[in-house]
């Protein structure tokens, strides 16, 4: 069974997703800054691989990431870190060279460990709302939230 | 439309509250404009408006009745939607099971390190 995947709005510009890891705190940290380590799991849908990952972990420094896939297709993604404090806490900005997002993004990742699991909350901050919605089609969820909540009633009504 | 141009309109169509609300209303049956502008505070022309940027995006249609012209729901662009979606959770899932496995990788590592000790 795969650890389940929370994805939520804490507000209009923002989605935050949340997952635990069977695994200490300053590991899990590791695992999203060491570029070795990351290239190893931080490769999107199935077929891509991660040629390029470059990370200048301290604060002002850069990152580089760059994907390929077996049709030769490519994507790439760079950023700065804004605020370092290790093994809890990351903030960076980041956009994509298609720049899909809107505009660049602002990212908080906040690792924190009880009983030797770590919880990463990964904070997602888009330029404007349209942008959010766009990119994570949260609108809809949301909008389709209603309606199925009115679908469940019609349901239950008929049962 | 390709299916891409097709998503963009989805989703524009689908990040107003109002337009929301209309396809909520929508889900529970056929409705005329008069019938869908009740329920808000605003004006015929104003829902009209919104109506029209949802059928752009395909996600409402006219019903046969010329007089009311009733609306309803189209649920093709939404399961489209709601399947580049669940992809885009789908990818994230994938990345974090790839990093469940790599966890695992480095603690028995770190365990055996510490054994031979």
């Amino acid at each position: 069974m795969p650890i389940p995947l929370t994805v939520t709005t804490p507000s209009d510009l923002e989605v935050e997703i949340t997952r635990v890891f069977e695994a200490p705190r300053r590991m899990v940290f590791d695992a999203f800054t060491k570029p070795e380590l990351v290239k190893r799991w931080l490769l999107g849908p199935p077929g891509w691989s991660m040629p390029v990952c470059e990370i200048d972990l301290k604060v002002g420094g850069k990152f580089r990431y760059e994907w390929r896939n077996q049709d030769g297709r490519s994507m790439g993604m760079g950023g700065i870190f804004r605020e370092l404090a290790a093994p809890g806490r990351i903030v960076h900005t980041e956009l994509f060279d298609e720049d899909w997002t809107g505009g660049e993004t602002k990212v908080t990742t906040i690792f924190t460990e009880k009983a030797g699991k770590t919880t990463v909350a990964m904070t997602v901050l888009y330029a404007s709302r349209e942008a959010r919605d766009g990119a994570m089609g949260t609108g809809m969820t949301r909008g389709m939230e209603d309606s199925y909540a009115r679908l469940d009633e019609m349901f239950a009504a008929k049962t | 439309m390709t299916p891409i141009d097709r998503l963009d309109a989805t989703f524009a169509a689908l990040a107003d509250p109002t337009r929301r609300a209309i396809l909520a209303r929508l889900a529970l049956g056929e409705a005329s404009v008069g019938e869908l502008a009740e329920p808000f505070a605003m004006s015929q022309p104003a829902i009209s408006k919104h109506l029209k940027v949802l059928e752009r995006a395909g996600l409402v249609s006219r019903g046969q009745d010329a007089q009311r012209r009733p609306r309803r729901i189209e649920g093709k662009p939404l399961a489209e939607a709601v399947g580049w979606l669940e992809n885009y959770r789908r990818v994230w899932e994938g990345n974090f099971q790839r990093l469940d496995a790599l966890l695992d990788e480095l603690k028995s590592a770190k365990n055996r390190g510490r054994s031979k000790r």
